[in-house]
């Protein structure tokens, strides 16, 4: 080795001692780059407070804007009101999130990791997001069981599925969830005989059995009597704080009852937020009043 | 909770019973009472029904795709006649030098004037690459194209009309003598299946019972599978398809798994029907056939197993008697069969048989 190798490595070396210099006096602002924490692959993320984030996200369906410049976020636990007139582009936005639409432009993240619009619709229920759509869809030739059965969360791969047998701690589960749903006198029942109402909550008892992290439910109430209505809106604010769920529906005296006085209502129209606040910020606002409520 | 068994008690008991009168009934009464006797069955019935089980068998298959994944297939008979096929090319060469031509190759092979044997005949000697490739080939057929159809998510009728298009396609591709398949003649005049003469009633015993065995070991299969849970989330792929995919379950996988089963259950069938029928030609590819199977389907009922098989008997049955009886007025009835259950018997004959015994019992229950 040479000499002025050598001198030439050691000052990389000094170079290096300086970068070394300990945590909080570095010169990004007092903060140390956090070694502690390791990320695992597919798994969700929200140390940063959010576990839905949408920013600048743009669909067009033959020239018209479905989503324009969209952004959204949702923490945690958070159980989030979403209103708008029909044409909004709320249930647009469900099927970007789940993966059924891929948007034109912008970027849809699941905590602060998991890039959604790289993945599929099963890929992405895998990970935690669970959807009920607007007209109950439940499979109809097949018992309440064996619904609740299938939503099991566990290894959907087929070879598993032609092995597949409940174990003690799942029929647990779905007797928990049978009794949550109220269905626990008719689980031999087929689905396609239940009422429309019962169906909804077969169809929501389903996303519970996936034990998803982030709930979308799009018009939930929609077709319930209002005692039925009463026992969705307690089974959801029983839900809130365990999952993050996203509630779009017309309904405002179910949305008053969900969102009570601090809970956060977004209201969309052609495709981004109108406004956002508290059901009673919403509701005085003016744009508001003009597109959606009505004077 | 709800404990699907494979079978009842009672449908055990006809289980065994259809077993005892296959493997020991029948090849008794055929070749052990003599001819004459009231009780003996005669060769005709044997190789007829025979035949019939053939197609039971892809009744089955189509039930397990349509009935229960709601995929219609008007293109099943390709693969029943691919394994048939594969069959008779290992049939042909057992002819070795008895043909007409006295020559080692098969006789359209001399007529043609060709001198070696084409490239995809080089199995066709032995018996263990025919029984790989009965399964092998009309398996890989489905997967290839069952890949495309459904990573290209292609639903309903256009798949249906996809399926008539391939099976179509495929019969002028036969039709051709430079395929190698003995253009629109195909393969017949077998002689022999593993050294044995083929047209002796003992072989016709063997293939008959061989045809039974495995009809009703499909029928255990196809039960274990729709009674799992991967049969339930078939249905439930009928019934709502992106509420499985929302549920985490991915369909293609799914799809493509039962269509490869249900196509090399049909291959498996064409490879038992040829050396009963003594040939082979493009003519079982032609698109009526596999619409015809779709009809044993529908007239037995959908999504029951059972339903298709006795649907397979029924029509085929009805052929048999039909085109000997009348043979201008056959597809006129198969029309009138096929439009009839579809509009009165939306379940089939067992759907019929089934709302008849529910009314009995609630009558004797009042």
């Amino acid at each position: 080795m040479t000499s002025d190798l050598m001198a030439g490595g050691s000052v990389v070396a000094k170079a290096h001692t300086k970068l070394d210099a300990p945590q909080g006096q570095t010169e990004s602002g007092g903060r140390g780059a956090e070694f502690s924490r390791m990320h695992k692959l597919g798994e969700v993320d929200t140390a940063h407070g959010r576990i839905l984030y949408l920013e600048d996200v743009c669909v067009s369906f033959d020239g018209f804007k479905a989503i324009n410049n969209l952004s959204l976020d949702i923490a945690p636990g958070e159980l989030r009101c979403i209103i708008g007139p029909n044409g909004a582009g709320k249930t647009t936005m469900m099927d970007i999130i789940t993966g059924k639409t891929r948007p034109d432009s912008g970027t849809v993240f699941f905590g602060s990791t998991i890039d959604l619009l790289r993945y599929k619709e099963a890929e992405i229920a895998q990970m935690g997001i669970g959807r009920k759509f607007q007209k109950p869809t439940v499979f109809e030739q097949l018992t309440v069981f064996e619904n609740l059965e299938l939503a099991l969360k566990t290894d959907k791969s087929v070879k598993s599925s032609m092995l597949f047998k409940l174990n003690s701690l799942q029929s647990d589960r779905l007797a928990e969830i049978l009794h949550i749903i109220h269905l626990s006198q008719g689980a031999t029942r087929l689905a396609g005989n239940l009422s429309h109402g019962q169906k909804q909550w077969l169809e929501i008892g389903m996303l519970l059995m996936q034990d998803p992290k982030l709930l979308l439910l799009d018009e939930p109430v929609a077709g319930m009597t209002d005692e039925e209505t009463a026992r969705t809106a307690e089974l959801f604010l029983s839900l809130k704080g365990k999952h993050s769920l996203m509630v779009v529906e017309h309904d405002m005296s179910f949305i008053k009852a969900i969102s009570g006085d601090t809970g956060i209502v977004t209201v969309l129209c052609d495709g981004s937020v109108l406004a956002q606040g508290s059901l009673d910020q919403v509701q005085s606002d003016e744009r508001v009043i003009e597109v959606y409520l009505g004077r | 909770m709800i404990n699907k068994t494979l079978l009842s008690n009672k449908s055990w008991g006809v289980f065994f019973a259809a077993l005892i009168i296959l493997g020991v009934a029948a090849p008794v009464l055929n070749l052990l009472v003599p001819e004459g006797n009231l009780f003996h069955m005669s060769d005709f019935a044997v190789s007829l029904i025979g035949k019939i089980m053939c197609y039971a068998i892809c009744a089955l298959a189509m039930d397990l795709i349509w009935g229960y994944t709601g995929i219609l297939s008007l293109g099943h008979g390709v693969f029943f006649a691919l394994g048939g096929y594969m069959m008779g090319m290992y049939l042909m060469r057992q002819i070795g030098t008895d043909g007409n031509y006295k020559s080692n190759l098969p006789d359209f092979m001399v007529f043609l004037d060709w001198k070696t044997l084409p490239w995809h005949w080089v199995f066709s000697d032995s018996f263990v690459a025919t029984l790989i490739l009965i399964v092998a080939v009309p398996g890989l057929i489905a997967f290839v194209f069952g890949f495309f159809a459904f990573r290209s998510r292609i639903k309903g009728v256009y798949f249906s009309i996809i399926t008539q298009a391939m099976t179509f396609a495929a019969m002028l591709l036969f039709f051709r003598n430079e395929t190698g398949f003995g253009g629109n003649n195909g393969f017949t005049d077998f002689k022999r299946i593993a050294g044995i003469p083929i047209a002796t009633p003992s072989m016709r015993m063997t293939l008959f019972v061989l045809t039974g065995l495995t009809l009703l070991g499909f029928f255990l299969f196809a039960r274990w599978l729709v009674t799992s849970k991967y049969g339930r989330v078939l249905q439930a792929i009928r019934d709502a398809e992106t509420r499985v995919m929302f549920s985490g379950y991915n369909p293609i996988g799914y799809k493509l798994s039962i269509w490869v089963i249900s196509a090399v259950m049909c291959g498996i069938a064409g490879a038992l029907y040829v050396p009963q029928v003594g040939i082979i030609n493009p003519g079982e590819m032609s698109p009526a056939n596999s619409i015809e199977m779709a009809v044993w389907a529908a007239v037995g009922g959908r999504a029951t197993l059972i339903g298709p098989i006795v649907g397979a008997f029924i029509v085929n049955g009805a052929k048999s008697w039909l085109t000997v009886a009348a043979p201008e007025f056959w597809l006129y009835f198969l029309g009138a069969l096929f439009i009839g259950v579809t509009l009165f018997l939306p379940h089939g004959v067992v759907g019929l048989v089934k709302k008849i015994q529910t009314k009995m019992v609630n009558r004797s229950g009042t």
